[in-house]
C-alpha cells in the first residue's frame, strides 16, 4: 500500500511537471555540458553517465524530460539531493537532459575480449 | 671508561646473569639464535671477557625470548627510544630473524601492516611503538583493526620509574597508564613489572588476540626492564595453547535449521564469516545445501563471486534471514530518512524473522559504538561462525525430506537463472565509459583481470570505491584473493594494509594487486618506501579520482539541503590544485612507477611492464587517473 501511494505521488509530480515544463526550450547541449560538471553530477554519476555505486546509470534513461525534471526535483529517498529551481532552474535541467541524451549507449560485451568470461 | 676486564665485580655479575639465562634456557624453548647469541656470550668460549662495562644479559634479551616463543614473523616499528632496548635485542641478539626488524615511516603504518598482514596470514604481526606519541600515531589503524576483528600484536615502550627517565624527551614520552588512550579498542593490555610478569602476560595476550572475535591486545615493554641485566631467577616462558573457537549452543543451532528449511525465501548474509580458507567451503556447503542466495557483504573472502548462488538480493522478500556476523545488517533491514530531507524517520522495510550468529557480543565495549543498532533477532547465537556452521550443516541435512529438497531444487534454479541475468547486465553495463577518460573503474577493473587472471593473484584491497568491479568481473574463489576494507572506516588504511598482506604473500609467490585510492596514499605514503626497503613485492594501481571524493558527495549534498548552491564542493575536497604526482612520489620511494595514465588504452601495456617489475620482486605502482567511482 505505502509502495503505491510513493509511486502515485511519484506520477503526480511528474505530470505537474509535464505541464510545468510545457513552455521550455529544447536544451542546449553544450550548456548542459557545462552544468553538469559544475553541479558535480557526475560526481555520483560518472562523467559520461555509467552510473555506479554512488549514483544511478543516466546513459539511456527512460525517463522524459518532464519525468527527468519532475525526479530531479523530489527525488525518491536516496542519497539523491533535491534540486531545487532556485539551485537548477527547469531550463537548466532541460539542457542537462539534452546532454545526458548524448551519452553513449552500452555496447556489447562480446565485441569486448576483456569482457569476455 | 670502560672497567677492568678481569673486574671481580663484573664476574660475578656476569655469572648471575649467565645462571639466569641458563635457567630459562632450561625452562623454555630458547631459538636457535637465541642459543647461539647465548653461547657466544660465555668466557669459556671467547677466550676473554667482552671489552663492555657488563656482559650481562639485558631483560629485553629475555622479552625477545618470549616473543620468538610465540611465532613471530616480523616486528613493524618506527624506531623509539622507549623501546630501544628490544629493538637491539630483535636485530642483534635475535639475529634479525623470526621476527624479523621491519622498519617503518610511521605508527600507523606499522599498525596497518599488521591489519593487512593478518587478514592473509591468519595471525597477528608484532608492532612495537612509544606508548605516548607512537600510539597516538598509530590509534586509528588499531581502531580500524579493531572494528575488522583482526589480531594486531602491540608492545608499548615506557619508562615507568622516574629515576629511569633520561632528559625531557623521556618525560614527556612516558605516562602512567600507556595503554590507556586505545583500551576501548584493545581487548586486552597489561603493564607487565617484572619479566616474568611480561613472560605470562605476553603469552595470554596472544591467546586473547587469537580467541574470536580477533582483536588488537597490547603489553607494555617497561624501559628499566628492557635494559637493566636480567635479576629475576627461573625464569620460564608459559605454554601457548590457543582456545577452540567458541561454537553456537547446539539446541539454538537445531531451532536455526529448523527455521532456515521451512523457510520459503531465506537469504543469507555474509559479514565476517570465514577466518580460514575452510570457511568458504563450509559457507558454499550450506548455501548449496538450502538452495539459499547469500549475499555478501565482501569484509572478507566468504564466498566465490561467480558462485551461481552468490547474489545481491534485496531482503526485502525474504522470510528468513541468516545474519553470519554481519556488519550494519540493520540499515538492509530498514529505511531512514534520506540525507537529502531534514529530520530522521525510520521503519523496517522487511518483516523478516532474524537468526544472527556472531561472536562480536562476546567483546563489546560500551564508548566506541561499532556494534551498530540492535538488531531484534528472533534467534540469536553467541558463537564464532565458521565453527558453528558444521553443526548448523549437518542439522539441516538432517531435515531435508525428499520432497524438500525437490522445492529448494526449484527455489534455486531461480536463484541461480536471476543471478546469471544479474551477472550479464554487469557486464554490458561495465562497457559504459570503456573508453572514457577519466578512465572508468569498470575499464580498470578489467584490464587488471585480463592481466592476472592466470596468476596467483590476492587483491588486497577493498572494492568499495570501484563500484566493486572486481568483485562484479572477477573470479574470486580462494580465500587470500580478497581481505576486504578498513573495518572502521578510516582513511590511511588502504597503502600499509596493503604492503602488510602483500609481505604475507610474498613467500607463497603470490601476486598481490592493490587498487590505491589517492586520498587513502596521501596520509602516510612513507610505507611505500617500506616496500621497497624490504623488497615486498606488489602492484598498486591508482584510482586516482583527485579528490577526497565521498567528501565531495556529501558537501555538494548539504549545499542543496541547505538551499544554497552547488559551486562550493571541491572546497576542502578536491587534490586537484595542483594535480599530485604519484609515478614522481612512488620513484622518490623507490618504486617502479608510470603515470599519470589517463587514455584507458594506455593501461594494458603499463601493466604488463609493471607487472613485470613486480614479479621481479618489486614494489611498483601505476598513477591511473579515474571517474570517481
Amino acid at each position: 500500500m505505502k509502495t503505491n501511494l510513493v509511486l502515485f505521488a511519484f506520477f503526480a509530480l511528474t505530470f505537474f511537471s509535464v505541464s510545468a515544463s510545457a513552455q521550455l526550450k529544447p536544451g542546449n547541449v553544450e550548456n548542459g555540458k557545462r552544468l553538469f560538471a559544475f553541479n558535480g553530477c557526475y560526481q555520483c554519476h560518472g562523467t559520461v553517465g555509467q552510473g555506479g555505486a554512488a549514483g544511478a546509470r543516466l546513459a539511456q534513461t527512460k525517463l522524459t524530460q518532464p519525468g527527468f525534471i519532475a525526479f530531479v526535483r523530489n527525488p525518491p529517498p536516496s542519497n539523491m539531493p533535491p534540486y531545487r529551481a532556485k539551485i537548477m532552474p527547469d531550463q537548466d535541467l532541460a539542457d542537462v537532459y539534452a546532454y545526458i541524451q548524448t551519452f553513449p549507449a552500452p555496447l556489447n560485451p562480446a565485441t569486448i575480449p576483456l569482457l569476455n568470461p | 671508561m670502560a672497567k677492568s676486564k678481569n673486574n671481580p665485580v663484573d664476574r660475578r655479575g656476569f655469572l648471575r646473569g649467565a645462571a639466569a639465562a641458563a635457567g630459562a634456557a632450561g625452562l623454555i624453548s630458547t631459538p636457535p639464535v637465541a642459543m647461539a647469541q647465548q653461547a657466544a656470550l660465555k668466557p669459556e668460549t671467547t677466550g676473554s671477557a667482552p671489552e663492555v662495562t657488563s656482559n650481562q644479559r639485558p631483560g629485553s634479551d629475555f622479552m625477545v625470548d618470549v616473543i620468538k616463543s610465540l611465532g613471530f614473523e616480523y616486528c613493524a616499528a618506527n624506531p623509539g627510544s622507549s623501546f630501544r632496548g628490544v629493538q637491539e635485542s630483535i636485530i642483534t641478539y635475535g639475529g634479525n630473524k623470526s621476527p624479523e626488524w621491519l622498519t617503518c615511516c610511521h605508527e600507523e603504518s606499522s599498525a596497518a601492516m599488521a591489519h593487512g598482514y593478518a587478514k592473509i596470514e591468519g595471525k597477528p604481526m608484532l608492532i612495537m611503538a612509544h606508548g605516548t606519541v607512537g600510539l597516538q600515531h598509530a590509534s586509528m589503524a588499531i581502531y580500524n583493526a579493531w572494528c575488522d576483528r583482526v589480531p594486531v600484536y602491540v608492545v608499548l615502550g615506557n619508562i615507568l620509574d622516574v629515576n629511569y627517565r633520561r632528559g625531557n624527551a623521556e618525560w614527556v614520552h612516558s605516562v602512567q597508564d600507556a595503554a590507556a588512550m586505545a583500551r576501548d579498542f584493545l581487548k586486552w593490555d597489561d603493564t607487565p613489572v617484572t619479566l616474568q610478569h611480561f613472560a605470562e602476560s605476553a603469552v595470554r595476550a596472544y591467546k586473547i588476540a587469537m580467541t574470536p572475535p580477533y582483536e588488537p591486545v597490547a603489553i607494555v615493554a617497561d624501559g628499566a626492564l628492557q635494559e637493566e641485566p636480567i635479576a629475576e631467577k627461573n625464569l620460564r616462558i608459559p605454554k601457548l595453547t590457543l582456545s577452540a573457537p567458541p561454537q553456537g549452543e547446539s539446541a539454538a543451532v537445531k531451532q536455526a535449521a529448523q527455521m532456515l528449511v521451512a523457510a520459503e525465501n531465506p537469504v543469507i548474509v555474509a559479514g565476517r564469516v570465514a577466518r580460514t580458507p575452510h570457511g568458504i567451503a563450509l559457507l558454499v556447503e550450506l548455501a548449496e545445501t538450502l538452495q539459499a542466495p547469500v549475499k555478501d557483504q565482501r569484509l572478507r573472502m566468504n564466498f566465490p563471486t561467480r558462485h551461481p548462488l552468490a547474489s545481491n538480493v534485496r531482503l526485502n522478500d525474504a522470510d528468513v534471514i541468516l545474519s553470519l556476523e554481519t556488519q550494519d545488517l540493520w540499515s538492509s533491514m530498514n529505511a531512514q530518512t534520506g540525507l537529502n530531507k531534514f529530520g530522521m524517520e525510520t521503519h523496517k522495510t522487511t518483516n523478516a524473522k532474524l537468526i544472527d550468529i556472531s561472536s562480536v557480543e562476546l567483546n563489546y565495549k560500551s564508548n566506541y559504538q561499532d556494534f551498530g543498532h540492535y538488531l531484534e533477532p528472533a534467534l540469536s547465537i553467541t558463537g564464532d561462525c565458521e565453527a558453528t556452521l558444521p553443526m548448523l550443516i549437518e542439522e539441516v541435512k538432517k531435515l531435508l525430506t525428499a520432497d524438500r529438497k525437490r522445492a529448494l531444487a526449484e527455489r534455486g534454479a531461480k536463484i541461480v537463472e536471476a543471478n546469471r541475468k544479474a551477472r550479464e547486465r554487469d557486464r554490458e553495463l561495465a562497457t559504459l565509459g570503456w573508453d572514457a577518460s577519466p578512465i572508468s573503474t569498470a575499464r580498470l577493473s578489467a584490464e587488471l583481470w585480463n592481466q592476472i587472471r592466470n596468476e596467483d593473484w590476492s587483491l588486497v584491497s577493498t572494492d568499495n570505491f570501484q563500484s566493486a568491479w572486481p568483485s562484479r568481473l572477477w573470479d574470486f574463489t580462494k580465500y587470500h584473493q580478497y581481505i576486504g576494507g578498513q573495518g572502521g572506516a578510516g582513511i590511511g588504511y588502504g597503502a600499509p594494509a596493503a604492503v602488510g598482506a602483500a609481505l604475507a604473500n610474498r613467500k607463497y609467490g603470490r601476486l598481490t594487486v592493490n587498487i590505491q585510492c589517492d586520498g587513502d596514499l596521501n596520509y602516510a605514503p612513507g610505507v611505500l618506501w617500506t616496500a621497497a626497503h624490504h623488497r615486498i613485492p606488489m602492484l598498486s594501481v591508482m584510482h586516482n579520482n583527485r579528490a577526497y571524493h565521498q567528501e565531495r558527495m556529501y558537501l555538494q549534498m548539504m549545499g542543496n539541503k541547505f538551499d544554497r548552491g552547488l559551486g562550493n564542493s571541491d572546497v576542502g575536497t578536491a587534490l586537484n590544485d595542483p594535480f599530485i604526482d604519484y609515478a614522481s612520489i612512488a620513484k622518490g620511494y623507490g618504486l617502479y612507477a608510470e603515470g599519470p595514465i589517463t587514455d584507458p588504452k594506455e593501461l594494458g601495456p603499463a601493466l604488463t611492464r609493471a607487472i613485470a617489475r613486480v614479479k621481479a620482486g618489486q614494489p611498483a605502482l601505476l598513477d591511473t587517473v579515474t571517474q570517481p567511482r
